[in-house]
């Protein structure tokens, strides 16, 4: 729904190219464009301010890049600033030297702790360790019991008694000492910044199981009031680090920059999915292009890793380009892309993509239709669609339950295609050898720019 | 991607099979390019920079006096909320004239209450209009004249909720929304504002996914007096409020508040799931009167994206808008209700059951720049 930086700085851009130098009057124009993508993806005001201000120093005068055109340079030069901003020192998880490590949650109402502490708990098994829980919301009905049920799923003892949150904190310390356990995560309720009732006793909380690294989880769909919810806790808490969590939604995320910048302090966990073990530690360099809406380019990627055989993609690849495709392989295709989400989404996710493509609507039961119909065809038929006559026509449509006409179309347009992707295998328009070099030549710029900044140093 | 360019150049009328072809194209060359990038990857050394983090100190504490703690009505919270922050237009009206930095200000007071950018710059250009041509010439006239075009923008709302009589079956109230935003307990406090309307109210346990949420709904059914109906953990959603729409056909109960998993909203099997919920309860002999979408104050611009998915996959009929409470102002649902017409129809101002109150659009405006 949010137009890309690039597709943003398309118009704005036209009118610099060929030019050696970016002028100053050309960077606040272009800024403008990238103050508002930054607002969009929920970056705070003041932030956004800051931002604007580091990035202006680093583009005025900046000498233009022979390898780069305009946009580009300065799409990479703000992605810099802002994998920049969002790195850093990264937090380094130390053990005490008296067991257990003690970690604290805290945040807002619903912002994700007890699943947070879930996960965390079984990240700490898979390092080795022996965590435990102690469930001190008791504030929120059954959160207790949830946590019990997460704690059960992945084999991590949780401890809780009725009554008073500090104490259930501290009698939880003593049964983690009894226990032997060396990691021992506290969820804590959900509380507003502004409720100083409920923040002393958070306090309280911390100051009775002195935790060694303190966490505060914040909601990626969180707006503008990050910066102040971050501020609070951390002046009552002193937060160590921040757990991202919820990024498996299509929010851009920008609370993680406000929060970063505001805290100086690193985050360290992304919570990315409903299963206990999407978890993982942050990467400021995904952010960062999250942020800016240059689709999300690395989580498709490793959609892609997930369901891609990668010597049948290069097969079919060049079976395309040699104009021996067939509607066996597109089919094939088709269920690959499905397997990566839905089809909308993906788009939505792949930079460089026009528009009129971006805005088409694909309902789903036209992608089931045409799956339909090729699953009503012959392996002959679908090897060779000139095969399809008149009388196969009929049957093909009867078989999948479409009209003649919807069976024509996509014959005709296959084989549209099929010769237009001959002709570009022919030019060497997507040419190059197999699985070599393939990047630079078929993928657009600015996919080519997001992978290559993922393969920057870090 | 110059070939899907080429492609959608050509299919100007833009049909399906052919943006269908030219993706299975795409997923190819992404394929390769892939594959690509991993053996790049594995080239690359590894650089760890890493900083230890030590125990952070206490400081000492202060202690409370409990009786300042008293319960706090409605007003008082909202206040309370207000009075905590600086005006954030108060510079704007010190002035003698509107200059840039008039709306500088105004334009950043709607952005940090997250109002969000297209519809701030919507609700401005009026205004600047008015400005010109001097009808506007103090500071204070334009915020006045600001707020009161913003409230008139959400005076049309039908704000009532939904309640056939005429039904002789129940009415079946759906709340929907992502994780964490705010619906089991908005279920809890409804039940209580609708048995105090006289009406008897079944909860139907549609969230059979998270750990422990048919608890947290029981709890909620005992304090406000309500029948519940559960199903088995992992047990069927659609199953679950069918058979409590069932059994409150047959006990005569009046309303069924259905409660439902929460879902991020670009999950597609999980909003299919929820378009499924809402068509199956339509089934039995109650029916859907409203269907409410839960929004969480802190909310920034991926609200009005949940309130279209959302009203996409189940028909939205309103929003409940949560959290009020805290320090967020919840703009976005101004953006919500102004381009996608769906009326706010409640706010939530805490945790205890009481806290659940009708929308009220002067107040919501005015609180924006306060």
């Amino acid at each position: 729904m949010f137009e890309m930086l690039s597709d943003r700085l398309g118009g704005v851009l036209k009118g610099l190219r060929n030019r050696g130098r970016l002028t100053e009057s050309d960077v606040t124009e272009v800024l403008a464009e990238v103050r508002t993508a930054l607002l969009e993806a929920d970056v705070n005001v003041t932030v956004v301010r800051d931002v604007i201000e580091r990035i202006r120093v680093n583009t005025v005068g900046a000498t233009m890049s022979t390898a780069l055109n305009p946009g580009q340079q300065i799409i990479k030069i703000v992605n810099d600033e802002l994998v920049a901003m969002l790195g850093g020192e990264t937090l380094k998880i130390t053990y005490a030297t008296h067991p257990p490590t003690v970690v604290l949650m805290a945040g807002l109402q619903g912002s994700g702790k007890t699943t947070s502490a879930a996960k965390l708990a079984s990240w700490f098994k898979s390092q080795g360790r022996q965590p435990m829980l102690v469930g001190a919301d008791l504030q929120r009905p059954a959160a207790v019991k949830q946590l019990r049920v997460l704690g059960a799923q992945i084999n991590v003892p949780v401890f809780s008694e009725p009554g008073d949150p500090v104490t259930t904190a501290k009698l939880g310390l003593a049964e983690a000492q009894r226990l032997g356990k060396d990691v021992l995560i506290v969820d804590t309720a959900g509380r507003l910044a502004i409720d100083t009732e409920m923040m002393q006793q958070v306090k309280e909380i911390s100051r009775a199981v002195q935790p060694k690294f303190t966490f505060l989880v914040i909601d990626a769909m969180t707006g503008q009031d990050a910066v102040t919810v971050a501020k609070s806790f951390d002046e009552t808490l002193s937060i160590d680090g921040v757990i991202l969590s919820k990024l498996d939604g299509d929010a851009r995320g920008g609370a993680a920059l406000s929060v970063k910048h505001v805290l100086g302090k690193p985050i360290a966990f992304a919570s990315t999915g409903e299963k206990l073990d999407a978890f993982e530690q942050f990467h400021p360099d995904r952010m960062a292009s999250r942020i800016l809406g240059m689709g999300d380019m690395l989580t498709l990627i490793e959609q892609a890793e997930k369901v891609f055989e990668k010597e049948k993609a290069e097969e079919t690849a060049a079976k395309m380009l040699e104009g021996d495709f067939t509607l066996e392989d597109f089919l094939e295709q088709l269920q690959q892309l499905k397997k990566m989400g839905s089809l909308q989404g993906v788009i939505g996710m792949m930079p460089g993509i026009p528009k009129e493509m971006k805005n088409a609507e694909i309902p789903e039961d036209q992608v089931k239709r045409t799956e339909a119909i090729i699953y009503s065809m012959t392996p002959q038929e679908r090897a060779k669609p000139e095969l399809i006559d008149g009388s196969r026509r009929v049957r093909i449509s009867k078989g999948s339950g479409t009209t003649v006409a919807d069976v024509n179309r996509l014959v005709k347009q296959f084989s549209e295609m099929k010769k237009m992707m001959k002709q570009m295998g022919g030019k060497g328009m997507l040419g190059g050898k197999r699985g070599k070099g393939a990047t630079s030549v078929g993928m657009s710029d600015d996919l080519t720019a997001a992978l290559g900044s993922r393969l920057g140093p870090r | 991607m110059l070939a899907l360019e080429i492609f959608a150049q050509q299919s100007a009328a833009g049909t399906t099979p052919k943006i269908l072809l030219a993706l299975a194209a795409f997923v190819l060359i992404f394929g390769i390019a892939v594959v690509f990038v991993g053996r790049r990857k594995s080239r690359q050394p590894k650089v760890a920079a890493a900083v230890e983090i030590t125990t952070p100190t206490t400081t000492p504490i202060t202690t409370v006096d409990s009786t300042q703690v008293a319960v706090v009505g409605v007003r008082e919270k909202l206040s309370r909320v207000r009075s905590s922050f600086s005006g954030a237009v108060a510079t704007a009206l010190i002035r003698s004239s509107i200059t840039q930095e008039t709306w500088d200000e105004l334009e950043e007071a709607l952005l940090r209450a997250d109002v969000g950018v297209a519809t701030t710059t919507r609700v401005l250009a009026p205004l600047r209009e008015l400005v010109k041509a001097k009808k506007i010439v103090q500071p204070s006239e334009l915020l006045a004249a600001l707020q009161s075009e913003m409230t008139a923008q959400l005076s049309n709302s039908a704000r009532e909720l939904n309640f056939d009589r005429s039904l002789n079956a129940p009415n079946i109230w759906l709340v929907v929304g992502v994780n964490g935003a705010g619906k089991t307990t908005t279920i809890g406090k409804l039940s209580a504002q609708q048995s105090k309307l006289g009406r008897t109210v079944l909860m139907a346990a549609g969230d059979t996914f998270r750990a422990a949420a048919g608890d947290q709904l029981e709890t909620w059914a005992q304090r406000s007096g309500a029948e519940i109906v559960r199903g088995g953990d992992g047990s069927d959603p659609s199953s679950v409020v069918f058979d409590g729409v069932a059994r409150a056909t047959a006990k005569k109960i009046d309303l069924v508040l259905a409660d439902t998993a929460g879902r991020l909203q670009n999950n597609s099997n999980l909003m299919e799931e929820l378009t499924k919920v809402r068509r199956v309860a339509d089934k039995g002999s109650g029916k859907v009167t409203e269907v409410l979408l839960v929004i969480d104050a802190t909310t920034g611009q991926n609200g009005l994206a949940q309130a279209k998915q959302f009203a996409q996959a189940t028909a939205v009929t309103g929003v409940v808008l949560t959290k009020l409470d805290g320090s967020a102002k919840g703009g976005i649902v101004f953006a919500i209700e102004t381009e996608l017409q769906i009326p706010v129809k409640l706010v939530g101002l805490g945790e205890t059951i009481d806290d659940l109150v009708a929308f009220n659009a002067g107040e919501f405006i005015a609180a924006l720049f306060e």
